[in-house]
């Protein structure tokens, strides 16, 4: 069980008393969390850790998820993915079907607290049974910001009826009669994927995975998508290769409709060709493997074309790498450009500054401390749960 | 130096909840027509708060507006004329707004096209809300104050060195008001209203500011 105190050995000096004096300031008041579920990415990763920590700095804080049948999650999963822009079919019964479990849900939940936060798009509808003298904020985790028309046109009236919205980037909300907060996501230091790892240990694991490090490794941790853009990856990579012998790894999860085995199988052909490229698939929980893929590089890459915020190169940086990433999502926001990394717009762009890396071992190791003191100082859990505690003091006042 | 006083000082550090506001620009006009309508507040967390935020690295421009001209507009020309613009000299933010809107609409009338944001984004204009946090016990003597300023998070050097002046209408700082009002020292509180607090970070400032009261507690015990 890891507690508060121990983020002292990673957070910047001041962080954790800090949070001591913020949870002084809360005493009293009752936090909840509410999450379409407990398992997968984004607002169930990082309250896994929230919650805890919250608790374990005496906030009164809880987590509630909702649940329904089948219709209400594929409704859900639908209206979640034409709000982050793509092309969906949203029928009236349908989103009907889906409000009225959320009113089964209301009558399950302990709705009462001071601050309830709302994550995401399964439970947004519950606000219409907000009682009385509780103030209510929903916590977007995507960029709304091309959400298809119809989707935005549904959703927004029950998002005007908050006490306001929290998004990860200016950029991703959109018009609404509410505040609007801007809260980045964060990492945590001390879990698996992002813990200190020792030599032997990331040696062990690379080995498991038939990696060897007898040479400069490249690496991007992204989903074989094309909004990751593996194969200009790829293209980049043969550019730097006519110079340097490098090693390129692209490590991440495959999507099972066509465009995504078609970009796997794009991906082996390139790979059955050079034996210095590698295409790991890992399961969604390989955590470690990615830990100590990542401590392995010598530089890592976030080439993304379309990326919501994303924290692949947080992550990285962390691990004290230079990261070259796409001008894309929030990585113009975790790069700080020439001082932890380039973002570029090309694949001659990434081409280009990888050999300057490279040529430059200096630049590595200082960009590389540089980034790792922007994510301590940005966007570790502490900074997310320091962040959250401002909104419960401001929002409850 | 030790005789405590009956006006005891209390750090205060902050955190700031960010807010985005429906103005942004897609280019320098658009920065131009903004800069006039958008709330003091936001022209405060653009400038001033850009010292809470980019610590420990500072960048090489000022101001937020100069970091969006010259890394999305990629205007270096105007990204230079903003950077120089120093918000710690100005009066009052209505004097800065004034300013930044001066310096933008020189560099228009000199621009025979106006350059849009092709590859980059667009400015979208934000404001925070600061949050008070009392750190550790009120002190009385300079030597605790010394003990304090050493040990105390650094968002309130932020907080009382920037916001007190800025936005809260403490226009000699909380340090220096104190060390003068409460301590009786007009010289050393003299010292540390000149302390400049632009284009460096707020380490450097404590460190500047501990220099000051070290000199201050050995010409005492000299």
């Amino acid at each position: 069980m890891i507690a508060i105190d121990d983020y002292r050995r990673v957070a910047p000096p001041g962080v954790v008393d800090m949070l001591l004096r913020l949870a002084e300031k809360v005493r009293g008041r009752r936090l909840l969390h509410i999450s379409g579920g407990r398992f997968g990415g984004g607002s169930a990763e990082i309250l896994h850790t929230l919650v805890p920590m919250m608790i374990d700095l005496g906030v009164d804080a809880a987590w509630e998820i909702t649940g329904g049948d089948p219709g209400f999650y594929t409704t859900a999963t639908s209206l979640r993915a034409a709000l982050d822009g793509a092309e969906r079919v949203l029928a009236d019964e349908a989103l009907a079907h889906y409000v009225e479990m959320n009113r089964v849900n209301a009558k399950k939940l302990a709705l009462d607290a001071d601050l309830v936060i709302v994550h995401d798009v399964q439970p947004a509808t519950l606000v219409e049974h907000r009682g009385p003298g509780s103030r209510w904020v929903w916590g977007c985790h995507f960029d709304a910001s091309r959400a298809q028309r119809r989707a935005w046109t549904f959703l927004r009236p029950w998002i005007n009826q908050y006490d306001a919205a929290i998004f990860s980037l200016p950029r991703f909300g959109r018009r609404l009669s509410i505040p609007r907060y801007v809260i980045a996501p964060s990492i945590d230091p001390l879990s698996e994927k992002n813990r200190d790892l020792t030599t032997r240990e990331v040696t062990t694991i690379l080995r498991g995975l038939g990696l060897t490090q007898d040479r400069p490794i490249l690496l991007q941790v992204a989903p074989f998508t094309a909004a990751e853009d593996p194969l200009g990856v790829i293209n980049a990579y043969r550019l730097v290769k006519k110079h340097y012998n490098v090693r390129l790894v692209l490590a991440g999860t495959s999507e099972t409709d066509r465009p995504g085995v078609e970009m796997l199988a794009e991906l082996r052909e390139a790979a059955r060709h050079d034996p210095d490229i590698t295409v790991l698939e890992l399961p969604p929980d390989a955590h470690l493997q990615i830990n100590a893929l990542q401590r392995a590089a010598t530089i890592v890459l976030q080439k993304s074309v379309h990326e919501a915020f994303g924290l692949g190169a947080v992550e990285a940086m962390w691990k004290g790498k230079p990261v070259v990433g796409g001008f894309a999502g929030g990585l113009t926001q975790q790069i700080i450009y020439d001082v932890t990394g380039y973002t570029v717009h090309s694949v001659e762009g990434a081409a280009f500054r990888l050999r300057h890396l490279l040529n430059n071992p200096e630049l590595i190791a200082r960009m590389g401390a540089a980034g790792r003191e922007h994510v301590r100082r940005s966007f570790l859990v502490t900074r997310h749960l320091t962040d959250y505690m401002a909104l419960l003091i401001h929002v409850t006042r | 130096m030790t005789t405590p006083t009956s006006a005891p000082f209390q750090f205060i550090g902050c955190v700031e909840l960010r807010q985005a506001l429906d103005h942004r620009a897609r280019d320098e006009r658009e920065l131009l027509d903004r800069l006039e309508d958008a709330p003091a507040g936001s022209i405060f967390y653009h400038t001033h708060g850009y010292f809470l935020r980019h610590r420990p690295i500072t960048t090489a421009y000022g101001n937020d507006f100069a970091a969006w001209v010259a890394s999305h507009v990629r205007d270096q020309v105007l990204a230079e004329r903003l950077a120089v613009i120093n918000p710690f000299e100005m009066d009052s933010l209505e004097e800065l707004r004034e300013e930044l809107m001066s310096v933008v609409h020189d560099h228009l009338l000199r621009l025979s096209t106006i350059p849009r944001v092709e590859f980059g984004d667009a400015f979208h204009f934000q404001q925070s809300h600061i949050v008070e946090v009392p750190l550790g016990p009120a002190v009385t003597t300079l030597l605790e104050f010394r003990a304090g300023l050493a040990d105390v998070d650094a968002s309130a050097i932020y907080f009382h060195m920037v916001e007190a002046r800025a936005r809260l209408g403490r226009r000699s700082g909380d340090f220096a008001e104190w060390i003068r009002t409460s301590l009786q020292l007009p010289a050393l509180a003299e010292r540390l209203e000149r302390i400049d607090a632009y284009m460096t970070s707020l380490e450097r400032v404590r460190a500047r500011a501990l220099a000051l009261v070290d000199a201050e507690l050995e010409e005492a015990t000299a």
